[in-house]
């Protein structure tokens, strides 16, 4: 007889993986990325291609000759983290930048506390802030979309955010009224047709792809929801406060990297809370700090750093624990 | 909308090939080996020596501890040896080898096959015959029944709690003994009911057993105070704490037992032996095994003799061993995969499972994406990411307080987590340091 394999229980393993959570959010960021190739054109395609390349790249080379460990690349989280940073920036940004953005994402956002699962903070969001600091200029340079066929390969046209439209208008003492008009209406903003970084620009991309994972069982409601409630109740507090001083609960939601933040960045499993109530902390604690950011801070987008200051507290918040069993005696 | 448990949980896939082959009654060895230790706590004294002759359903082992069970021979025939032999735990132990030669039965067992409804024996008649007959809990755990009875002064017991869940994939023998011995295990629920002095039992059966669930049903309406609940397909919810908390919404708290929540819980099986031993007079000397897997021709649910060797089971059931590269005594979730299949049927042999070679490796284990399935689904409400940790580390004090001792092993943790982490095996580690810390301090 042939030897037989001893091995602890139990012996059958379901049908999970890594790499299927992976490209289960890959396939979710699809919507988003056909948006952008459609409005942002070449431009989107040419960024995407770059930070995804780069970003498996250094991961290969950190891994094998750093870390000293056998590559992990077709496990897709170097492939999430590249189209993220891509998502997260300009559509115009020079291919050197991007470069970097990656070098920083990868090097310093993930391998540099050990590779998947280690990382404290969102490695797309680690690039991103770098970017924004060192780059300020090219990181808020936004081309204006240009709907695919409707119009020629002209050099687009740069413009502000939405967002940034109304943080300026705002401080410059104009009329809640005469702000709103500059800005694209609520159709525009949930297609995507609006400046901003490439990713971020169609909400209702962005929904579906989120629901998926939710559906998908990639991720759970808690964050997405304690999320999005926390911004729709706080914004709403304050606009119902004086709706001359503030905007509309409404128009926070689909702007900015909001949904991205809420359903890809907040989500990220490795760097979000691991028990239910934690998660719900977390996600509450990320919708004030972004309303807080873009209300009173010096940038009219508050999601990334947001999300990154919220990344910081889960050693804490994973103190919560799980309710055991036999902690409810009575039915 | 059906009962189940109300932390974690998983449903593994459930192939229950086996679940249609009535049970067969498999054919005597030349030769049985019988360990003196087939039970939880102690291990029992034999009472017989080399070239003794022994009859079918003589005492031949005493336990004689508090937690320990009697072992009585399944066969006739002499005693060959009283040595150390690799059992189905991978351990060498103690066990009677008997030289088997055509049955010639102890005065007194009862074998007819007529059923036997009137219960003579008073509670506490039940309770000791239960105890000289060696009856263990059958569903795997071999818990000595009888320690269960015996309940302590000022505790109260409100249910008798039938597990008739089988929850493990593959197996099938709890399955049929519902279809096959529904009534035998029903007078034998009344028996226990009778001992325990108690007027209400709750079989909880899983809803993928309709056929078991509808026979049940119909023979409960003949009895008092016995309901046959359906309970939705979950794993672990054979767990005892698990099946308590399905069949009544009560969580036993940490380190307590059934009892402190008005329970005892037994499985089917067990209700079966309880039959035999109280109203036949026939003590536990056979039980049935389901043989399965992808190797196996013929999926199979034998009624064998103790101490009868695996390989006998695996050749009726044309198994092919060859093309096996596991073989796992019991289900796949918490059983024990052998290092050979020279080894006997114990009382608590519920089946045995051969493995394709393709699945029995485990897969690379990678790194831990924080995920937080295995929480989820620990039915225990444990976070087993953490306790592989402090296992891995044999932080004792630090796995104490994360509860590493709730930990039932019951590896759906292991079963989810998609970085293919062998959870379990370091939280059997950080078991094993923890409880060794704990027994050191009480015995300061
Ligand atoms: S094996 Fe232990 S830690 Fe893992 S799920 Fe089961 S009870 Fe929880
Ligand atoms: S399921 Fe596995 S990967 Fe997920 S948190 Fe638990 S140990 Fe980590």
């Amino acid at each position: 007889m042939s030897l037989l394999v001893v091995s602890g229980s139990p012996h059958v393993h379901g049908d999970l993986s890594t790499k299927k959570i992976m490209w289960g959010v890959v396939y979710a960021m699809i919507p988003a990325l056909l948006v952008s190739f459609y409005f942002f054109g070449m431009g989107a395609v040419k960024v995407v291609l770059v930070s995804v390349v780069a970003s498996l790249f250094f991961e290969w080379v950190i891994t094998k000759y750093l870390l000293k460990q056998k590559p992990q690349i077709s496990d897709g989280s170097a492939l999430i983290t590249g189209i993220l940073l891509a998502f997260n920036v300009p559509s115009n940004l020079p291919v050197w930048i991007i470069i970097m953005g990656a070098l920083v994402a990868i090097g310093i956002g993930k391998m540099s506390f050990g590779g998947l699962g280690k990382n404290p903070f969102n490695p797309a969001l680690v690039g991103r802030v770098f970017l924004l600091i060192s780059f300020p200029v090219q990181m808020t340079s936004w081309p204006t979309p240009i709907p695919m066929f409707k119009a020629p390969m002209l050099d687009a046209i740069t413009g502000p955010t939405p967002l940034g439209v109304v943080k300026e208008g705002l401080r410059n003492g104009e009329s809640m009224e005469t702000v709103m008009s500059q800005v694209p209406d609520y159709v525009n903003l949930l297609l995507g047709n609006n400046a901003g970084s490439l990713g971020e620009v169609s909400a209702l991309a962005l929904l579906l792809g989120g629901l998926y994972m939710l559906f998908r069982k990639i991720i759970t409601w808690h964050i997405p929801f304690s999320y999005l409630a926390t911004v729709l109740i706080f914004s709403g507090i304050l606009w119902l406060v004086d709706p001359n001083a503030y905007v509309n609960p409404l128009f926070h939601l689909v702007t900015g990297g909001m949904m991205l933040g809420i359903f890809f960045m907040a989500t990220d499993m490795v760097t979000s809370p691991m028990t239910p109530v934690g998660q719900i902390i977390f996600g509450v604690g990320v919708g004030l700090l972004t309303i807080i950011i873009r209300v009173w801070a010096a940038y009219p987008e508050g999601v990334s750093f947001a999300i990154l200051i919220m990344n910081a507290a889960v050693p804490l918040l994973n103190k919560i624990k799980p309710k055991r069993f036999g902690e409810i005696v009575k039915a | 909308m059906l009962k189940t448990f109300r932390i974690g949980g998983v449903h593994p896939k459930e192939n229950k090939m086996s679940a249609s082959a009535p049970i067969e009654v498999m054919e005597h060895p030349k030769r049985a080996v019988v360990p003196v230790s087939q039970h939880l706590g102690v291990p029992a004294t034999a009472l017989v020596k080399k070239g003794d002759f022994v009859k079918t359903g003589q005492m031949i082992a005493k336990g004689e501890a508090f937690i320990s069970a009697n072992v009585h021979s399944p066969f006739t025939g002499k005693v060959f040896r009283v040595e150390e032999t690799l059992d189905s735990t991978g351990f060498r132990r103690m066990a009677i080898i008997i030289d088997v030669e055509p049955d010639n039965w102890m005065e007194g067992i009862d074998l007819s096959s007529d059923l036997k409804r009137e219960i003579d024996l008073s509670p506490e008649e039940i309770v000791k015959k239960i105890h000289e007959s060696g009856i263990v809990g059958m569903g795997g755990a071999t818990f000595p029944t009888h320690v269960k009875y015996m309940v302590p002064e000022g505790k109260k017991v409100e249910y008798l709690i039938i597990n008739g869940v089988e929850c493990e994939p593959y197996l099938t023998s709890d399955h049929r003994l519902m279809l096959e011995k529904g009534e035998e295990m029903m007078i034998g629920i009344a028996i226990l009911m009778k001992g325990l002095k108690v007027n209400k039992c709750i079989i909880g059966v899983e809803n993928n057993k309709p056929d078991a669930i509808a026979h049940l049903k119909d023979i409960a309406s003949k009895y008092q105070g016995i309901s046959v609940e359906a309970l939705k397909v979950q794993y672990p919810q054979g767990g005892e704490k698990q099946l308590i908390d399905a069949v009544l919404r009560r969580q036993v708290p940490a380190g307590k037992l059934p009892l402190d929540v008005g329970c005892v819980v037994n499985n089917v099986g067990t209700c079966f032996a309880v039959y035999e031993a109280v109203q036949k007079n026939k003590p536990l000397i056979e039980r049935i095994v389901t043989v399965t897997g992808k190797p196996v021709k013929k999926p199979s649910n034998f009624m064998v003799r103790i101490g009868t060797p695996v390989d006998m089971l695996l050749a009726k059931a044309e198994a092919d061993v060859e093309a096996s590269g596991k073989i796992i005594n019991g289900g796949p979730m918490m059983g024990k995969a052998l290092v050979t299949t020279d080894v006997p049927v114990t009382k608590g042999t519920s089946g045995i499972l051969l493995m394709a070679k393709a699945e029995s490796n485990r897969n690379e284990e990678q790194n831990c994406i924080r995920c937080s399935k295995c929480t989820t689904v620990c039915p225990q409400g444990l976070e087993p990411h953490l306790l592989k940790i402090l296992g891995k580390r044999m932080d004792a004090e630090a796995c104490e307080v994360e509860r590493i001792m709730d930990c039932i092993e019951c590896g759906s943790c292991v079963y989810t987590c998609p970085a293919q982490i062998p959870l379990l095996d370091y939280i059997r580690i950080g078991k094993a340091k923890t409880g060794a810390m704990i027994r050191n301090r009480s015995r300061k």
